[in-house]
Order: C-alpha cells, then structure tokens, then sequence
C-alpha cells in the first residue's frame, strides 16, 4: 500500500540507540523505522528512530510534551513526509487513526450514526452500497462503547466522552489492522478511560497492532505490554517494564522542547539523499 | 376567485414565451446552486460565492472585449477566470501556510480589479451592469442550453462525491486517512461553485447568482438537522423564490433579478424568526426534558 523503500542508509558517524523489541522476530513487523527522522521546517522532532513494531504487538508511547509522539504519529499515517530515513508499512494493512487535535466539525449537521458510519469508508470507499451488515456492524460498535440508541443524536450535543467513545466506535467499524490512537484518554472520566482500556486489549487479543499515546504511565504499566519513551531521539523502547526504569525516565526528562536556531546541523545524513516519500497527497497536518 | 389567481399565477407563463423561458432558467439554477450553497454554507465558506462572482468578471470581459455581449464566449471565459482563482486558492492554502480565505481574498481581488480595468477599457458602465446584474427576462436558447448542462453537471458530480463531500465536511482529518480523495473533492466543489455562478450570471448576473445560492441554503439551516433535507428544502425555497420574483417583477414591472432575491431574502427572514430552530421557537425555552 505504501511504497517506502529508501536506499539503506549507512551512518558511520551516528549509531542510534540500539532497541530491541521484545515479541518474537519471525513475523514480519507491522511497522519498521528505517532511520526515521521527522519534523518541522527543518528541526527534527523524531531523530532517527530505528527499530520494529511487531504485528499483533501493544505498545504505548510516551514522553513528555513536545517529544515527538504526535509526530511519530502523523509520519507513521502518512500526514507528515519524512525529512529522513522512512516508515514502511507491513503491505495490506489497513490504518486507523484517531489524531490527538480532530479537525471534527462539531456543527455539521451530522448524527452519531453519520459519523460511526465513516468507519465503512476504508470497505465501501466512495460510492459502494452500506449493506445491512454494515448497518450491525456500526450498531454493535455504537453499542460496544456504550453509546447504544445515540444513533439519531446530533454530534453537537455530546460530551467530550461521548464523542470520544463515538470516535472509538467509528474506529470500530473501520476494523483495520493498524490502529494508532494519538492520546484518546485526554479529558475522560475514569469509566470512559476504563471502558477504553478495554477495547483496546480487545484489538489486541484480535491480533491488531495498536499504537498508544499515552500520558499515564500507571496506565502504560498496567495495560500495555511494551513502550517507546520518546524524548526526540528514542529513550527506551521494549517491554513496559524495562522501558520505564527510573533512570530512562530520568534520561527522557533531560532534552530541551525548545529548538536551537543554532543547534548543529545532524552530520548524519550528508552523505545520502532526501527521505522517501509518503503519499506525496497529504499535505502537513 | 380561483380564476383571478390563475390569471395571477398561472396566464403570465401561459401568454408570454419569455416569461417560460425565464421560469425554466431560474428553476434550473435552483435545481443546480442550491445544494451548492448548502455545502458552501455548512463549510462555513459563504462568503466565497460573493467572492468568487466578482473572480469571474475579468473572465467574462476579455470576452466581451473580444467578442461582445456573446453568451458563449462570456461564459467560458468567466468560467476560466474563476477557475484559475478557486483552484489557485484551494492550492495555495493545501500547499503553503496560508488560509484558504486569505488566498481567494487576495486572488479575487486581484481578479475584480483586472475585470473593472478591461471594462473600463471599452463599453460604459450600462454594459458593466449588464454582466453584474444580468437580464433573466431576456434568455435566450443559447443561455438555457447553457444552465441545463451546467445544472446536469452539477447535480451528477453531487451525487456522486456525495460521501466524500460530507466525509470532507465533517471530517477531514479522517478522510485524508482514508482516502486520497479529499483535496480533489474540496477542489471540485469549487469548480461547482464558480460553474454554478457562471452559470446564473447570464440570468441573474454575477451579484444576484450568489444570493439564488446562499439565501435558499442559509433559510433551509433553519429547518432541519439533516443534510439531504436541508438541500431539498434549499431548492424548494429557490424555486418558490423564483416564481414569485418573476410574477413581482411581471406584474409591478420590477427587475427580474433583484425581485427574486427579494422574494429568497423574504424567505429568509420568516426563516429567521419563525422556523423551528429560529428565533421566536414555539417552545419556550425554559421548559425541558428531565433526562
């Protein structure tokens, strides 16, 4: 589905933190950074990420503000391009993606039901009939994230986690293969981020791979067997628990957010040629 | 009685073929603009029409420059020029940090100020008019010919973008997730839009062609929450509007155009106070449900 094959980039002068993952290796990984440096205007906001995300694996990411999940995020779903290295996709898998600032219109006059049903755009695309199955299908998701009779409410009339648990719900109804969640629990009650938590290992259990943002690092410790802890450049990326030592977490904290107009230019990437692209379409989000 | 409102309603379209001529433009342009003008105005980009009917000015005067008052040449060239301005502002805002209003208000400007220059260089200010204001009595085959296949255009290109113009709406974030689709739709909906203008310019002119298009939709918000009947009743309004305006216009000898955008605003304003989500709602408003 998406063609991200750059030339394999030799680095002498820069060795990126060696990660392992813990998952068995003998499938081929939903997601593999080759190198993968994404940013804005030409400050780096992931510094050369390498590295395997297992299919089927759940792995939470996090790192304080302006770490560069987000843009991890966006780079992995393809609204942002590479500035170096790529991102390649295990091919067939279909994305979900629900982005931590929506550019959801509130006020279009739309219903619950209208904006769960989108899920069937990656199945149906632009003019394939919905079948009643897809009719269940949006129903049973609407009632799996307990919004069961919202379907005829409009969207300008829910809560914060109504609309989040709707969002859920269309997520649902995509049923992809990849399912990135750019932080969901924000501004959610503990019984919304419960019955969150718990579709998300139902995706696990069905063999999705599920990419978290989260802030909660009780949570991440509880729910989420492996973790990436971004602070730029990647901290510690393995199982929860190793991931979250006290001296990685210790190191994450120590990186500046701000960008340093005078900050070295990566000496990593003179010898080679830009980052591939992906989905040249997308503008920056 | 009845007879009287027949020979109101019904004789002037009976007796005069202009009078058919007219009504059969401007029930196409509803038809056509209305549904436009909904998904304009739920985009919250109503004001782009006004500002893309002064874009196709410059288009539409080379034309007159070259070939005079011509309905063909008008509309093509009118139809390049707003164009160039809907897809140069839809790309530069996909494209550069710079919003979509900033860009077309800039390019349309830029577009009216060359279009008032070409004008200026030949004709009088009656001719300008003539392309502002149009003459919708005055229709000749050419002009209808021209409003059915951009009314068919339209209304095909609607239904069938349909998802992915409200999959865009409401969502584009998701849709460019989904799908290549969405740049493409936005940038056809704009041709919609400037196709639909040039369109009714000829009828209704440059100026009164925006108003067939927002006024119906901005009146039909006010009465439901559902998008297919909002643009349904947008066309009911429109045509109503039309054939009351023609009969205004025939009967008190007013200018067609301006009479029926009256007769949209008239709407419009019941709209405003007495339709269900307007202003003087029936329910009061302190009385609620208890869950």
């Amino acid at each position: 589905m998406r063609a991200a094959s750059s030339p394999q980039l030799q680095s002498p002068q820069f060795q990126a933190p060696k990660l392992k993952s813990t998952q068995s290796q003998s499938a081929a990984p939903a997601l593999t950074f080759d190198d993968l440096t994404l940013g804005y205007d030409g400050h780096a906001a992931v510094h050369h990420l390498n590295g395997t995300v297992e299919l089927g694996s759940l792995t939470a990411v996090v790192g304080a503000n302006g770490s560069g999940k987000s843009t991890l995020l966006k780079g992995i779903v393809g609204a942002l391009r590479p500035i170096d290295g790529s991102v390649t996709c295990a091919p067939g898998q279909r994305i979900a993606y629900l982005p931590q600032l929506s550019e959801l219109d509130r006020s279009f006059p739309a219903t619950v039901g209208d904006l769960v049903g989108l899920g069937h755009w990656p199945r149906r695309g632009l003019l394939g009939r919905h079948s009643r199955d897809d009719r269940n299908r949006a129903k049973q998701a609407m009632m799996a994230v307990g919004l069961e009779g919202f379907e005829k409410r409009g969207i300008d009339t829910l809560s914060g986690g109504q609309l989040q648990r709707a969002l859920f719900a269309r997520v649902l109804v995509q049923d992809a293969d990849l399912v990135l969640l750019d932080e969901p629990f924000n501004a959610v009650d503990a019984a919304t981020v419960r019955d969150l938590v718990a579709l998300i290992q139902r995706w696990h259990g069905e063999g999705r791979t599920v990419l978290v943002v989260v802030h909660d690092l009780d949570l991440v410790r509880e729910h989420f067997p492996n973790a990436l802890l971004l602070a730029r450049r990647p901290i510690a990326w393995g199982a929860t628990d190793e991931t979250l030592r006290p001296e990685n977490l210790l190191r994450a904290r120590r990186f500046d957010e701000a960008w340093d107009e005078g900050a070295d230019w990566c000496a990593h990437n003179q010898n080679n040629s830009t980052g591939s692209l992906v989905r040249a379409d997308r503008g920056a989000a | 009685m009845l007879a009287d409102l027949q020979a109101f309603v019904i004789q002037p379209f009976v007796d005069y073929g202009f009078m058919r001529r007219a009504l059969l433009g401007a029930l196409l342009l509803s038809v056509s603009a209305c549904p436009v003008g909904v998904f304009l105005m739920l985009r919250r980009m109503s004001l782009t029409g006004d500002a893309m009917a002064h874009a196709i000015l410059p288009g539409a005067a080379t034309a007159f420059l070259l070939y005079g008052l011509e309905i063909v040449p008008m509309t093509l060239g009118g139809l390049a020029a707003g164009l160039v301005v809907a897809l140069g502002a839809g790309a530069l805002s996909r494209l550069t940090v710079q919003r979509e209003d900033a860009a077309m208000a800039a390019l349309y400007m830029l577009s009216l100020a060359a279009g008032v220059m070409l004008v200026s260089l030949r004709g009088s200010s009656i001719d300008l008019m003539h392309v502002l204001f149009g003459t919708v009595l005055a229709l000749n085959d050419e002009a209808l010919m021209l409003i059915a296949i951009a009314c068919a255009i339209s209304v095909s290109t609607l239904a069938i973008l349909w998802r992915a113009l409200v999959a865009e709406c409401l969502d584009p974030l998701f849709l460019r997730s989904v799908s290549p689709l969405g740049t493409l739709v936005h940038l056809t909906f704009l041709v919609l839009v400037v196709l639909n203008l040039v369109a009714g310019f000829q009828a209704l002119g440059t100026l009164l062609s925006v108003g067939l298009m927002i006024m119906p939709a901005a009146a039909a918000r006010f009465w439901t929450t559902r998008v297919v009947p909002m643009c349904a009743l947008a066309v009911l309004i429109g045509a109503t509007a039309s054939v009351a305006g023609l009969l205004a216009s025939y009967h008190a000898a007013l200018p067609s155009g301006p009479a029926i955008i009256l007769a949209a605003g008239f709407v419009y304003l019941m709209s405003v106070f007495f339709a269900p989500r307007g202003l003087l709602t029936r329910i009061p408003r302190t009385r609620h449900r208890t869950a």
